[in-house]
């Protein structure tokens, strides 16, 4: 990925309605986006165009995701942890 | 490579700036009169961080139960322990059905109940009969009533012709020799270039700054933009010592920990593993207020009772209860302590921190949205051109606190009226005054001087060294020793920030960049709460203060001989001026002083 096309996921990801989106994608992107297979990669981006609340649901496990090619990414950012 | 040098002009009737609920709302009024409106956004409108707000709106539709608009202007004035103008209330709490009834035509999905009408419950401070009994006062959508809010709006705005410039910044105001405001300097971050918005009309309404605090339940996005760009146009901040905190958001990570918590028997406890609140509050425990509760837990970590290796954060203790109640009746909280405290909390407790919430301050306006300014006689002047609402402005309606649900009814009244306003001064000629020829110098020579400094601050060290200085200093429990040297500390911060270096030089998609200026804004928050804090030696509302006790002379702590006008903040020479609040409503008798007891 070049690096215009990251810094604008980057803003994308980090600057959210609410704040726990904007903390769990941040660190996606930080600790786990580059060891990421591309097809992983492309399911994070589509995640990411999500709304706020239908994401923060999805990863706080209140939803399930209903895309088969993007439950292993949402699986992922269930374990993203500190 | 850096900013390009060549600046486009963009001509519009009317700018707003930022496309939250009051961005959007105010757009609406423009466009449907049919004036050329743009709406700059660092972000999709539908992303603003109204999404966040999910208890929902408050109005006296008395739709369950009785209810009148003045029992509600009575509750708001009591809640903001009288600091809040009275004229301003009384028209928010007037105007709260109206906007209620325009969301509905905006295809808004409010819940219902049998009959149909918009259905209503309890929200903390809102009674019936001036302070009688509760009442069901708040209208939502679900736990999505932000979310629901933003799309309804802006829908009608796609429908009205707006025209959003999305993912553009906002760098700085336009005023002409004689002070009009007559437009807004921009960056597109896709393409770094700069332009003017040229404009007869600009409404700021940017939301508030609670990223100036290290603890903050604030998405990143709150940086204080509107605020930072009007303090460097020569405008006051009003009122900025006043910010509501929450006793526990997460250490470290500012996320909410709901009430519901210590409802169900968690309990605070100090790094001694002492229960420390059966000390404070001998009866209410962990259930005492959220002052009382926020006070207690600031003096355990100043007095070095709190935990963690910087002794910096208390405990939230529900390792005792059966996880079972944990799951069923704290749906969320698990999920939320291992996502963002990294501990589970059937094994072990939360740390947490009384965290910041809500600006209560900000750009001086009255209740009709026009800007306004400190005249030679203390009067308000109106500044020509310029508009604000929402959280970056001060209507006053929040006074000292702020009741819940009333922040969605401020944005949707005074992002209305600040539209209205303007389409009824743009009636007057047709013509758009000069630029002046030094329109972009300011954002030009700011983007200059951060591409090419060698040798500067990191924006990530000087970010840090804001949230540390606001949350030592100026949290949510004060002390007149730490404010005095929270004042040096934020100015000598404010140094750093004079000399922030960035090392992408590259023109598109700088976000770095965007940062840096970001961090511009920012400070000029800091250095209002700050300064105003340390001025105002009296105890009100959200502002505590160790040296203003409850004292029979000062219930509270609350000096209304003294205190009761609100604080100025100028940038220059960071002076602070005051004005008297306005005790009278428009229409009704005023609601008398008395001590904010509930």
């Amino acid at each position: 990925m070049e690096r215009a096309a990251f810094e604008r996921l980057r803003w994308r990801c980090t600057r959210r309605g609410m704040l726990e989106v904007d903390m769990v994608l941040g660190r996606f992107l930080k600790a786990v986006f580059w060891k990421c297979s591309e097809s992983e990669q492309q399911a994070f981006i589509a995640l990411a165009d999500y709304d706020d609340m239908a994401l923060w649901r999805l990863i706080s496990g209140r939803d399930e995701c209903e895309d088969a090619r993007l439950t292993p990414v949402v699986a992922m950012l269930r374990e993203c942890k500190p | 490579m850096s900013v390009p040098m060549n600046v486009s002009i963009l001509k519009f009737d009317a700018v707003v700036v930022g496309a939250g609920g009051a961005g959007l709302r105010s757009a609406i009024q423009l466009s449907e009169a049919g004036l050329k409106t743009a709406v700059l956004s660092k972000v999709f409108p539908t992303r603003s961080h109204t999404v966040a707000a999910q208890g929902g709106v408050a109005a006296s539709l008395g739709n369950s139960e009785e209810d009148h608009w003045r029992w509600h202007m009575y509750d708001t004035v009591k809640g903001s322990d009288w600091l809040g103008d009275q004229d301003s209330i009384e028209y928010m709490c007037r105007k709260a059905v109206e906007v209620v009834v325009d969301l509905e035509h905006y295809g808004m999905p409010f819940d219902r109940v049998d009959n149909g009408k918009i259905y209503q419950r309890n929200f903390g401070g809102h009674m019936s009969n001036f302070g009688e009994k509760p009442v069901r006062r708040a209208c939502a959508a679900a736990d999505r009533t932000g979310h629901a809010m933003l799309h309804a709006m802006y829908q009608r705005n796609v429908k009205a012709n707006t025209q959003f410039f999305v993912e553009w910044m906002a760098l700085d105001l336009i005023r002409d020799p004689e002070g009009v405001v007559v437009g807004v300097s921009a960056m597109e971050m896709e393409t770094g270039q700069i332009a003017i918005f040229h404009a007869r009309a600009v409404i700021f309404a940017t939301g508030g700054a609670g990223r100036i605090f290290a603890s903050s339940t604030n998405a990143f996005i709150n940086t204080g933009d509107g605020l930072g760009m009007a303090a460097r146009a020569g405008i006051p901040l009003e009122d900025m010592e006043f910010w509501q905190f929450h006793p526990t958001g997460v250490a470290g990570a500012g996320v909410l920990i709901t009430e519901g918590v210590r409802g169900e028997g968690g309990i605070l406890r100090n790094a001694d593993n002492e229960h420390f609140m059966e000390r404070y509050a001998p009866n209410a425990k962990d259930l005492a207020s959220r002052d009382v509760v926020s006070r207690a837990m600031t003096t355990e970590i100043k007095e070095g009772r709190g935990c963690g290796p910087n002794r910096d954060y208390v405990l939230l203790d529900i390792t005792h209860l059966d996880p079972e109640t944990i799951m069923k009746r704290l749906p969320g909280i698990r999920e939320i302590s291992i996502q963002f405290a990294g501990v589970d909390p059937i094994k072990a407790p939360i740390p947490v921190v009384p965290t910041a919430h809500y600006q209560m301050g900000g750009i001086p306006t009255s209740y009709d949205g026009r800007v306004v300014a400190l005249g030679a006689d203390g009067e308000n002047v109106v500044v020509p051109g310029f508009y604000a609402a929402g959280e970056c402005a001060c209507a006053s309606v929040h006074g000292a606190n702020r009741l819940g649900t009333n922040s969605l009814l401020d944005l949707l009244v005074f992002g209305k009226s600040a539209g209205d306003s303007a389409v009824e001064d743009l009636k007057v000629g047709k013509a758009h005054r000069e630029l002046p020829k030094d329109a972009a110098d300011r954002a030009r020579s700011r983007i200059e001087a951060i591409d090419q400094r060698q040798g500067g601050v990191s924006v990530h060290e000087a970010r840090q060294a804001i949230a540390c200085a606001m949350q030592d200093h100026a949290g949510v429990f004060r002390f007149a020793d730490l404010l005095q040297k929270g004042v040096t500390r934020i100015l000598e911060v404010e140094k750093m920030t004079q000399n922030l270096e960035i090392k992408d030089k590259s023109l598109v998609w700088n976000t770095a960049r965007v940062e840096a200026l970001e961090t511009e804004n920012l400070i000029e928050v800091a250095k209002a709460t700050m300064i105003s804090a340390e001025a105002r030696k009296e105890s009100r509302g959200a502002h505590m203060r160790d040296d203003a006790p409850n004292t029979p002379e000062f219930p509270n702590g609350r000096n209304d001989k003294a205190w009761l006008k609100h604080s100025l903040w100028h940038r220059e020479g960071n002076r602070v001026a005051y004005k008297p609040v306005r005790l009278q409503p428009l229409t009704v008798e005023t609601v008398a002083l008395k001590t904010r007891s509930y």
